[in-house]
């Protein structure tokens, strides 16, 4: 009984993230004083030099608006934007490349993003939780203050800033990796799949770097508390091993409020993710932003947050669903 | 003074005896506050006091010739666009703080109102709050935040940056202030009020606000690290208003101007000391906050 409780709670907050999510992307646009189509109609003059007939525009903007579902009041507007982006996945073409359908370019960038996400993510994670837990289970020792040292200066360093020192130093100073990275597209072979790999390095590294000192910092106050807990102390007079308390222990427990974190947190580390992107050039979803932020192509923009809000929703819940696996006490309450 | 960790009733603990109130404050040193302070005093200081004695307005380009290396009259050198890039990395330090600390100030006293209503009015009220709250912080906020920027570039404002990141700012904090404000109406002290005739505003001010006080320090020096990075990040990406100098903007010229090409390091690694030094000691100024309310409260 407890599980379905729960996940139907988790659920419940899923469909209303995604729904509060899709309305904000809906009327942010539309609460702005500024008209994408007036700027489409606008940048077309400008190559037409400005030959275009009044009733040419007129056309040109019942059928601009007609293609991207501004038509009709607000409401109705809203009811069919929903329609097209929950059932069709819609988002319309993008400005930019124009008969392109938006919901196409996204999904081929999709995997690229996820593939760096994913791996960086899981490989901070884990490293910083591990070395959280040496750190705070030797907590009394002076070489575990090392430990914490290391994530004391690493977590305020900005995405950012990480990211230039990094492309500084291993890409100019030390030329290990390409300043402007590569990434082949086509049909994949061995040569082009290593070569990805060696080019993903260094943004893998930079998120890697940033996730790594939140997650030490939190597992290490975590595993302190955990320590004086009297089942551990329970655990030593019982003779067991330094090794087995910290992992099957202090880890075991100190593990849960941080899976409920890193659910919590993966808004900000897509955050990180699209950043790292723009600033290695590497071809996911945060480069399409760039690129369409930069030149206008609000379609693709749309296409790209409301993409990006589902995926960061469902990472969420299914971290939320694995819980009760980890967590015998929602199983059995 | 240092007080007596035993004390089980809290409210002696949060306010300690007046007259000793100029001592008392030393239980609040610890290594990590004092190195945090002194990073900050030093930087916000010197970037207060500093831009008095300006020799230009490090924002106009072409104030001086362009790409000079360091010099007496230039200590960091001029950047490709003709400006001194010390002064621009002074007038970055504290346009920084400064939208930091408005942007502090609004999230603390969004996040606050709502925390604190929706602990400890609870009930459906809560429900709900707390759906919108969880809502906020799981939506990734880069990508509204680029959508916007894009919409409003060019034709906005420093401060309007600052409220943006503030509107989409407070759900974290909220998040923190409500779970304590959940833990606090169980207590002994909540209830004695109550019973002593205090409504739900007297209550809120006066018994539950001191003892969050501690907290919210915490979390508004937090919310300036918070504020700085997003403003900067949006600059770096060219989404803010990148012609005033913050700690992002002056990267975002640095790398339009192809600087690593160019082999021109100071213009990137000048500011990137400067962040991190100043993130640095936003952080240990935090923690060490922490540590000394914890230890007074005789939790660590």
């Amino acid at each position: 009984m407890g599980v379905l409780t729960y996940v139907a709670k988790r659920l419940g907050l899923y469909f209303a993230v995604l729904f509060i999510g899709l309305t904000i992307t809906f009327l942010l646009p539309r609460l702005m004083p500024i008209n994408p189509v007036d700027g489409y109609i606008g940048q077309l003059q400008g190559r037409a030099n400005g030959m275009l007939s009044v009733e040419a525009i007129a056309e040109l903007r019942a059928n601009l608006e007609e293609l991207y579902g501004l038509k009709g009041d607000l409401f109705s507007q809203y009811v069919n934007y929903l329609r097209r982006v929950i059932l069709h996945f819609d988002f319309g073409p993008s400005f930019t490349y124009f008969p392109q359908q938006v919901s196409v370019m996204i999904l081929n960038a999709l995997p690229w993003t996820l593939g760096l996400l994913l791996t960086a993510t899981m490989i901070a994670w884990l490293l910083g939780n591990m070395v959280g837990l040496v750190a705070g289970y030797f907590h009394k020792h002076k070489a575990a203050s090392v430990l914490e040292f290391v994530g004391i200066l690493l977590y305020p360093i900005p995405y950012y800033i990480l990211a230039v020192t990094l492309l500084l130093l291993l890409a100019y100073v030390f030329p290990v990796f390409p300043l402007s990275p590569t990434f082949p597209v086509g049909q994949m072979t061995p040569e082009k799949i290593g070569m990805i790999f060696y080019n993903s390095l260094l943004p893998g590294l930079t998120l890697v770097l940033a996730g790594f000192g939140w997650n030490i910092l939190s597992m290490k106050a975590l595993a302190v508390a955990t320590t004086e807990e009297p089942y551990v102390t329970y655990a030593r007079l019982k003779g067991a091993s330094n090794w087995t308390r910290m992992t099957r222990y202090v880890f075991r427990n100190a593990l849960l409020p941080q899976v409920t974190a890193l659910a919590l947190s993966l808004g900000m580390v897509f955050n990180g993710a699209l950043l790292t992107e723009m600033i290695f050039s590497y071809p996911g979803i945060g480069l399409i932003m760039r690129t369409a932020a930069t030149g206008g192509d609000y379609n693709v923009l749309y296409g790209a947050i409301t993409l990006s809000i589902i995926a960061v929703a469902t990472a969420g819940l299914v971290i939320d669903l694995i819980y009760p696996l980890l967590d015998p006490r929602i199983r059995h309450k | 003074m240092i007080v007596d960790t035993k004390d089980a009733d809290p409210v002696t603990m949060v306010v300690p005896p007046a007259p000793k109130a100029r001592a008392s404050l030393l239980w609040l040193v610890n290594p990590r506050l004092a190195v945090g302070l002194t990073i900050l005093g030093v930087m916000g200081l010197g970037s207060v006091v500093l831009p008095l004695f300006a020799p230009a307005d490090p924002s106009v380009q072409a104030s001086y010739m362009r790409n000079l290396p360091m010099s007496q009259a230039h200590w960091l050198g001029t950047n490709a666009l003709g400006q001194d890039i010390f002064w621009f990395l002074v007038f970055a330090i504290r346009n920084s703080l400064t939208l930091g600390v408005v942007v502090a100030i609004g999230v603390t006293i969004i996040a606050t109102i709502v925390g604190l209503s929706a602990g400890y009015i609870g009930g459906r009220f809560e429900r709900a709050v707390m759906l919108v709250v969880d809502t906020f912080i799981t939506i990734p906020l880069l990508p509204i935040l680029i959508i916007l920027g894009a919409l409003i570039r060019g034709n906005t404002s420093f401060l309007t940056v600052g409220f943006i990141i503030i509107v989409f700012g407070w759900a974290w904090d909220a998040r923190t202030v409500r779970s304590m404000a959940l833990s606090l109406r169980e207590r002994e002290f909540i209830n004695m009020a109550r019973f002593s005739g205090a409504n739900t505003l007297q209550i809120l001010v006066r018994e539950v606000f001191p003892y969050v006080m501690a907290y919210t320090l915490v979390g508004f020096i937090n919310t300036i690290l918070f504020a700085i990075n997003l403003e900067a990040t949006l600059a770096v990406i060219g989404l803010s208003k990148v012609e005033v100098p913050t700690l992002g903007s002056i990267i975002f010229w640095a790398l339009n101007y192809n600087a690593l090409f160019t082999g021109h390091h100071v213009w990137l690694v000048a500011p990137i000391v400067a962040t991190v030094t100043l993130f640095l000691g936003l952080f240990l100024t935090s923690t060490g906050f922490n540590q000394a309310f914890a230890s007074k409260r005789g939790v660590a």
